[in-house]
């Protein structure tokens, strides 16, 4: 026998998976109340001893850990363009499971900066400039981050041939600079792998300990991550498969929760013609967007505002106001569940407007051209047409009886036909939350993380 | 500056996907020593801008060859300034409008849209290298 615990110490909840490697089965799961405010270890004991309840005492052999409590880790990208290294570095922080709190183009003003220093991230990532390109930019930009008014990680990611001076302007007032390569080395052209792998190197070194999860050090060998990062880790895993097993190919994760929805996508997304141009920046194969304008507990109001109230009155078969009054009272109730059927509609309209508007955002588009020798089509962003799975997972997906209803907003509509969203996509279900289990099982054992996701969530055993 | 590559930024303007063109002045321009950003067909004003922004380029060289170059280059040197890259060279090329306009026209058309040099039909790439050379030299920037 070789066990191994997981823990996920959410936001809210402490979620715990205790696996068995040996035969790939999980043997139970339990959940706690995230008390990072007092002491972290103390509702992981409450999950420990709920769990030992069904199973007897057990001795682990592993045990890993991520994090998205305490705010998860938050992060400022600031980039020269917006759509260019900008957006290069808000996708480096996405792919490493930050929670954005703002990105930041061209010079830094000093508004700007009372900005960032307000919302207080956790790390910033600085770029600017392709190697060889503008250098202004992310000077004036480190020599205003002086002015941060906490001693917060940075990250220099930016034009190279100027990466030793910001260095050297920003270590005269942070303790902790770190240079790596470029997300942006020439026009067009991602390099986002290293400035991922430095965050998580500051998340595991600084950050743990800077939100008191270090607590949790003498129950969990590691906290590996941020938890989004752990769950693209078992999405990418459960897609690409290893060596020794096959994966699932082109796959989609939503993840619909209280305050965001994130969508994960493992695909190149490449243009399905030869007639199709692909234009912007290139995508990552393991791609993540967050939207925190839709949510269905704490962005219920804004889900609202977005996705316009009538709509979803009209979705529901409710009125307005009854649809204003629910979102009212789950914003203010996080962990209120729908309690008749009327409810029920209101909860369902709102989970499909949140994955449509999501996908929407995190999908490719098609655009026509009419030019004089024709009709030409440009494709930007993935296009997700022909993935053949989504996986749901998330309080809302899992609490509900018929998850596939909320999930079936994801597929193509004909009468948006250049939105590239699935087309025939089967669902599953991450019913026992276990991805992001996975994702730091993955770390010890990749083989045996696969053959449980095939198990739990593909062939959806009990 | 002596020894360092001059950057320009190439692509063909608007709903424009001749691509032919684009590719041989890609090649020539390499081959005589530019780095070049080539972003292809179909290219947008904002993404020349853009570019030219980001990789600290010295001039964008526009093509246009289905007859509505104007249209699609006029503002251009209006987004530069407001960009903050009112330094860049602008050029433009090709079959810039429909019919047959003399070619003197054209030019000034251009040249008070903003353009620093405009070259019509036949032009080879080898003089617009000069050209290129000569006005980068006089703003000080010395290249191959």
């Amino acid at each position: 026998m070789r066990n191994i615990l997981l823990i996920d110490f959410g936001s809210t909840y402490t979620k715990i998976t205790a696996v068995d490697a040996e035969r790939a089965e999980i043997i139970a799961t339990a959940s706690g109340v995230t008390t990072v405010e007092t002491d972290i270890t103390k509702g992981l004991k409450q999950a420990l001893t709920d769990l030992e309840r069904t199973t007897g005492k057990i001795r682990f052999d592993n045990v890993l850990g991520c994090s998205s409590a305490a705010g998860g880790l938050k992060m400022v990208a600031i980039g020269l363009v917006p759509e260019l290294t900008a957006e290069a570095a808000k996708r480096a922080a996405l792919g490493a499971g930050a929670k954005v709190l703002g990105v930041y183009c061209n010079e830094l003003s000093e508004y700007e900066l009372d900005e960032i220093n307000k919302v207080g991230p956790d790390i910033v990532l600085l770029a600017g400039g392709t190697d060889g390109g503008n250098k202004q930019a992310i000077i004036h930009n480190a020599e205003k981050l002086t002015g941060l008014t906490r001693d917060i990680p940075v990250i220099v990611a930016g034009n190279k041939s100027v990466a030793p001076q910001v260095v050297k302007i920003l270590t005269a007032k942070l303790s902790e600079v770190v240079y790596t390569e470029n997300v942006m080395p020439a026009l067009n052209r991602l390099d986002i792998e290293p400035a991922r792998e430095t965050i998580r190197q500051i998340f595991l070194h600084k950050i743990v300990q800077a939100k008191g999860l270090d607590k949790a050090n003498c129950f969990v060998d590691q906290l590996v991550m941020p938890t989004p990062a752990a769950v693209l880790k078992a999405a990418e895993l459960l897609s690409r498969g290893t060596d020794r097993q096959p994966g699932l190919g082109d796959l989609m994760v939503v993840d619909i929760g209280g305050a965001t929805t994130d969508i994960y996508s493992m695909a190149e997304g490449e243009p399905q013609g030869l007639d199709i141009l692909w234009r912007g920046l290139p995508e990552p194969f393991a791609k993540r967007t967050v939207e925190g304008d839709l949510g269905m507990r704490y962005s219920a109001a804004s889900l609202l505002n977005v996705a316009g109230a009538s709509r979803l009155a009209e979705a529901a078969q409710v009125s307005e106001e009854q649809v204003a009054a629910y979102a009212a009272k789950v914003e203010a109730d996080v962990k209120y569940l729908p309690a008749d059927e009327l409810e029920l509609r209101i909860e369902i309209a709102m989970g499909r407007a949140c994955v449509k508007l999501a996908a929407d955002r995190h999908v490719g588009t098609l655009e026509k051209y009419f030019t004089t020798t024709g009709t030409a089509w440009a494709q930007n962003g993935k296009d997700l047409t022909p993935v053949k799975t989504v996986i749901g997972t998330g309080g809302v997906i899992i609490n509900i009886a018929q998850p596939q209803q909320i999930m079936a907003s994801i597929i193509y509509d004909i009468n948006m036909p250049h939105v590239l969203r699935p087309q025939k996509p089967q669902f599953l279900i991450d019913r026992r939350y276990i991805l992001a289990a996975m994702g730091l099982l993955s770390e010890l054992d990749a083989d045996t993380a696969l053959r449980i996701m095939k198990k739990y969530i593909l062939r959806g055993e009990e | 500056m002596q020894g360092k590559k001059a950057k320009v930024v190439l692509g063909v303007i608007g709903a424009d996907c001749h691509a032919v063109g684009n590719k041989i002045l890609n090649y020539a321009f390499t081959a005589a020593g530019f780095e070049v950003v080539n972003l292809g067909v179909l290219v947008s004003q904002q993404e020349f801008i853009n570019a030219a922004i980001e990789t600290d380029a010295q001039a964008i060289l526009v093509a246009s060859l289905y007859g509505h170059g104007e249209m699609d280059c006029r503002g251009l040197r209006e987004r530069c300034i407001e960009a903050g890259i009112d330094n860049t060279l602008l050029y433009v090329g090709g079959n810039l409008v429909v019919g047959k306009t003399e070619f003197k026209q054209i030019e000034d058309k251009f040249y008070q849209m903003g353009y620093n040099r405009v070259y019509g039909p036949g032009t080879l790439p080898d003089q617009v290298i000069a050209d290129l050379k000569q006005d980068l030299a006089q703003r000080g920037f010395g290249c191959a």
